[in-house]
């Protein structure tokens, strides 16, 4: 199969698997907006995915793409590192137009890995996962919380300074990844030339600025709250 | 004004490809700025067999930036800290007095080092090998109005075709990936319509053979653009996995 045995199919597997990715932060920054405007809506949302049948198989789908695009980032990176040779240089420069976070995907990468670690343990943990094992309600920070009432979870978990930092961190290095990720993406299909190059990064700065500004406004809307409150 | 500088080199020296290399540290006095960094290097080895001492090895041939032989990574740079030029090209005039300039042979796992700072790039002949050509003899040079082809796609044919293959796209990519030459290649040819007819082949024994050789996996740093002697541009690897992805999804 050339999607596996060449290295331009693992890469459009690596670049399919990433877009699709993308979507999601796109759809799951929808779903976040909608807590600043109502929170009733929200838990609508939160409801209506629940742990019910379509919601368990968009999450398997979901995790199956997560899934390929790590094991093709560790067999990409690893194959990379043997055709690097075993000597390095003594003295490397990065060139300009060279961005530091092409340069260092696997590590950003893992990165955002670790604090999505965080964010299933605070949020998928408590509401999805706890519903598949038979609860419906949970405690957190010792109060009794709803499995699908995400808005009190939010409200809960952005009021700890901590934690909003941690978040921010976590979308700066999200940030990273998307430049050099959505373009280069584009380009790994073939859809770029010496016109569209240009027009695909500005294109991928402001998907990313979006997605991870998008993310950052809502952490920060609910801590500001809080601290009003 | 050009003036005579003092430098300090530290050079990669190896005996042979199983050796184990190491850095030697050299002062040269009163060296021209506007004498090449190749001539430099002649200095050098001159003062090294008067010592009695072995000369340094390094690739070199027409000396005017055609023809793809030299290869120094100097400074952290593939030919240097200048923009595209070839090492051949490089002036002293790029340094200044009390400088210290560190050398080093290409460092892939594509291309491995034969002694000190010469590299063995036959990667690239078997590569071209692959299917690098037109199968078909096309004759002599045609009229250049008895096939038309389009302005732009004659300037990118063109474009493409001015890689040397020295192998600095490799040498500086973090990945070791040959993408930039390997895509100029099969540029140059898929682009007219001579090479049009094998383009799919091309594209797909090209690749195979790269991959074999151990070249890495391309992940669009950009590298290897910026540091190429002759400019060429990465649209060309988009064209290449554009080429490939269509030949793959025809089969």
């Amino acid at each position: 199969m050339w999607l596996l045995n060449s290295s331009v199919g693992r890469k459009v597997v690596m670049s399919l698997s990433g877009v699709f990715l993308i979507l999601f932060l796109l759809f799951h920054l929808a779903m976040n907006i909608t807590a600043v405007f109502s929170a009733e809506a929200y838990n609508m949302i939160c409801e209506l995915l629940g742990s019910n049948w379509y919601a368990l198989l968009g999450t398997a789908v979901l995790a199956g793409g997560f899934g390929v695009h790590m094991v093709m980032a560790l067999w990409l990176t690893w194959q990379n590192l043997q055709a690097r040779g075993s000597s390095r240089y003594a003295v490397s420069d990065r060139p300009k137009n060279v961005s530091w976070s092409s340069q260092n995907m696997f590590v950003i990468g893992l990165v955002v890995c670790g604090f999505l670690l965080l964010h299933f343990a605070q949020f998928w943990y408590h509401m999805m996962f706890a519903e598949l094992i038979g609860y419906h309600e949970v405690e957190v920070g010792g109060k009794m919380i709803g499995t699908t009432d995400g808005a009190s979870f939010i409200n809960y978990y952005f009021s700890h300074l901590w934690v909003v930092i941690a978040y921010l961190i976590w979308y700066v290095a999200l940030w990273l990844h998307l430049t050099h990720g959505l373009w280069s993406a584009l380009q790994t299909v073939g859809l770029s030339n010496r016109i569209w190059i240009n027009r695909w990064k500005v294109i991928t700065y402001v998907v990313a600025t979006l997605i991870c500004g998008g993310f950052g406004f809502v952490t920060l809307f609910f801590y500001i709250k809080s601290l009003l409150s | 004004m050009d003036k005579d500088i003092n430098i300090k080199l530290k050079v990669w020296r190896q005996r042979g490809p199983k050796e184990r290399g190491h850095f030697e540290s050299y002062s040269l006095k009163g060296i021209s700025q506007g004498s090449s960094f190749l001539e430099m290097l002649d200095v050098l080895n001159e003062q090294l067999v008067s010592e009695g001492k072995e000369p340094i090895t390094f690739d070199h041939d027409c000396r005017e930036g055609i023809c793809g032989m030299c290869s120094l990574y100097i400074n952290g740079h593939p030919h240097g800290p200048d923009t595209e030029i070839t090492t051949c090209q490089l002036h002293m005039r790029k340094f200044e007095d009390g400088a210290e300039i560190t050398v080093e042979p290409w460092r892939s796992a594509g291309f491995p080092v034969i002694r000190d700072l010469m590299v063995d790039r036959y990667a690239y002949d078997k590569i071209i090998q692959a299917g690098g050509f037109v199968s078909v003899n096309t004759g002599g040079v045609p009229d250049a109005n008895a096939i038309p082809i389009p302005k732009r796609d004659a300037e990118e044919a063109m474009d493409a075709a001015a890689c040397i293959g020295c192998g600095a796209c490799a040498a500086a990519c973090k990945n070791g990936s040959a993408m930039l030459f390997v895509s100029a290649k099969v540029s140059q040819l898929s682009l007219l319509p001579q090479g049009k007819v094998e383009a799919a082949r091309r594209a797909q024994a090209m690749i195979a053979k790269m991959d074999e050789l151990g070249f890495g996996n391309c992940t669009n740093t950009r590298a290897c653009e910026a540091e190429c002697p002759k400019g060429v541009s990465i649209s060309h690897i988009a064209r290449l996995n554009r080429e490939f992805i269509k030949a793959n999804l025809a089969d």
